[in-house]
């Protein structure tokens, strides 16, 4: 730190005129936000108080108006501050994560990496959306004939939930081939060690996303069942039509949780020596000293999950007004 | 399942059923003939709406038997599984499925129980919603309609099924009151059609007006059971008339 310090003072603006320049520019602002939300107050105290003389609607949003403009500008000032103050170390941050050559220079194979943690996700996603629906039906199956299943179920989510992800790839990865489980290559790949990595990542990950069905199965209110089975519906029949239509419903917020916790953990198969977009990012890091690839790299994972998350939630609130009253 | 030819519809012979320790039904016995309408009355937590259930197979009994059209039907899930089928179940709460239009709701059993095609099943259900007069409300979500409409949209979608033996548990009873008349002239038409029906209820009127029997249930026990008439004006046991002047006194007759 105190080497770049050294360093970053000599071309630093950080001199008189600058220190001047940004006072001038932050102590009105400052004064403007501190009378913006003093104003604000004083306006909707003044409505409170004069029952019912003052008010209506438009006088009510303008004071309340005045205190966020106050707010607003306030939070500007404080990064304003925040910046000036920190001008030296800001400035090495920039040249060890945002320096544009490496950017530019690492985004081809840190983005040919990242299709790999795509394809791998998509993958386990699938696997994982039918095989925790599956464990969690198991694990609430009525009768003693299915007791076995009953324990199964419970037996794997506590396993597999309990392992570090880490640590059951490494056993995926690098134990099963050598303990002669041959996997086959999925379509569009050229390697079957990819096919351990969506083994172990779909384990893990089938093991949280069962619970979380169970605990939407278990939310739905048994006057369904009640229902379903009076009509003559088997217990499969019930579940498949009545119940777990409704349960999945309930339970796609924290569904949405588990994938994006799955699709950030496909980072973890550059430990059994598949070169996805971590391990190439390092790579060029460790060659060029710069961290940027890291950037491009926490930057495609965003572009995924973020419109992602949106979408749901769209798709979450379209089917729920179209079910609800008076939406 | 096994035979015995007699003409009853119902036979409930010896029921008994308990949770934990409370013993909710004690030795039960009800014989209902084909096209008879009896009502069940009787304060909450006497049992009513448990002997419903396990008239329809959603629980099992402890103890005893129940035939249906002269099949005695063992208390083991495959065979209740048939006894839900030919006995149909109104619940107090509807129970519509949320995520089903009220098509879907009505021609659900039908498909997958019965095997009716997509149009059989569409076309059974039409002539059971136009008559309701709900037809128009086909693609609707239950959520949309109001209590009255989805109490009946729940009876039609039993009645889907041609059951045997219609029960109903409270129907009702959270209902506004001004949604209850359309529900109760619904059964009331039910009954005109000789369907063989059971009904807990505590529309006392509604009981004395269509019932052929009335069946007073006290503490899991049939206390008294006779003809409406004979129950709603000279009960043989004094519980049956301590209990309906409670109703009475509490406006509801």
């Amino acid at each position: 730190m105190t080497r770049s310090e050294g360093t970053a003072r000599k071309d630093s603006l950080a001199g008189p005129a600058f220190g001047f320049a940004i006072a001038g520019f932050v102590i009105p602002l400052a004064l403007l936000s501190g009378v913006a939300i003093f104003l604000g107050r004083r306006a909707e105290r003044r409505i409170i108080e004069s029952r019912g003389e003052r008010g209506g609607l438009a006088q009510s949003r303008r004071a309340q108006r005045l205190g966020q403009i106050g707010v607003a500008i306030g939070i500007v000032v404080l990064a304003l501050v925040f910046v000036a103050t920190r001008w030296d170390s800001l400035k090495t941050l920039r040249t060890v994560f945002f320096q544009g050559p490496d950017i530019t220079g690492s985004f081809s194979t840190v983005f040919a990496g990242f299709l790999i943690d795509v394809r791998l996700f998509v993958y386990a996603e699938v696997v994982v959306l039918v095989w925790g629906l599956i464990v969690a039906l198991f694990r609430i199956m009525p009768g003693t004939a299915s007791t076995p299943l009953r324990w199964f179920a419970a037996v794997y989510t506590d396993v597999f939930r309990g392992i570090p992800a880490i640590v059951t790839i490494a056993i995926v990865g690098f134990g099963l081939p050598i303990a002669g489980v041959d996997l086959p290559t999925l379509p569009f790949e050229s390697d079957n060690l990819f096919t351990y990595g969506v083994l172990a990542l779909s384990l893990v990950y089938g093991a949280y996303v069962a619970e979380v069905y169970r605990a939407g199965i278990e939310s739905v209110h048994p006057s369904q069942t009640a229902a379903g089975r009076s009509l003559g519906l088997s217990w499969g029949q019930t579940m498949g039509h009545v119940i777990v239509p409704q349960a999945v419903r309930r339970v796609i917020p924290p569904l949405l949780n588990d994938f994006i916790g799955l699709q950030k953990d496909a980072a973890l198969i550059t430990t059994i020596g598949i070169l996805e977009g971590y391990g190439r990012a390092r790579i060029y890091a460790n060659a060029h000293f710069s961290y940027a690839p890291f950037i491009v790299l926490a930057c495609l994972y965003l572009v995924i999950t973020i419109p992602m998350t949106r979408l749901t939630e769209w798709l979450v609130r379209r089917d729920r007004e179209r079910m609800q009253a008076g939406a | 399942m096994s035979k015995d030819g007699a003409g009853a519809l119902l036979e409930v012979r010896h029921a008994s059923k308990q949770f934990g320790d409370h013993k909710v039904l004690k030795d039960i016995d009800l014989v209902i003939d084909e096209h008879e309408v009896v009502c069940l009355i009787g304060a909450s937590g006497s049992g009513k709406s448990t002997l419903l259930r396990c008239i329809n197979g959603l629980l099992p009994l402890d103890s005893g038997t129940i035939s249906i059209d002269g099949m005695t039907i063992s208390q083991h899930e495959v065979e209740l599984n048939f006894l839900r089928r030919e006995v149909g179940i109104v619940f107090q709460a509807f129970n519509l499925f949320p995520h089903m239009t009220v098509l879907n709701n009505v021609t659900l059993g039908p498909r997958k129980v019965l095997g009716l095609s997509k149009s059989e099943a569409n076309e059974r259900a039409m002539g059971l919603l136009k008559r309701i007069g709900l037809w128009e409300k086909r693609d609707e979500y239950p959520d949309r309609l109001s209590g009255g409409q989805q109490q009946r949209v729940a009876i039609v979608r039993a009645l889907a099924m041609r059951p045997k033996l219609m029960l109903f548990d409270e129907v009702t009873s959270s209902l506004d009151p001004e949604l209850i008349a359309s529900v109760l002239e619904l059964i009331r038409e039910l009954a005109g059609e000789a369907m063989t029906m059971l009904l807990a209820t505590h529309e006392m009127s509604f009981a004395r007006e269509v019932a052929d029997r009335v069946c007073f249930l006290e503490d899991g026990v049939i206390a008294e059971i006779g003809t409406a008439e004979q129950m709603f004006t000279a009960p043989a046991n004094p519980r049956t008339s301590e209990f309906l002047k409670r109703i009475i006194d509490a406006g509801r007759l």
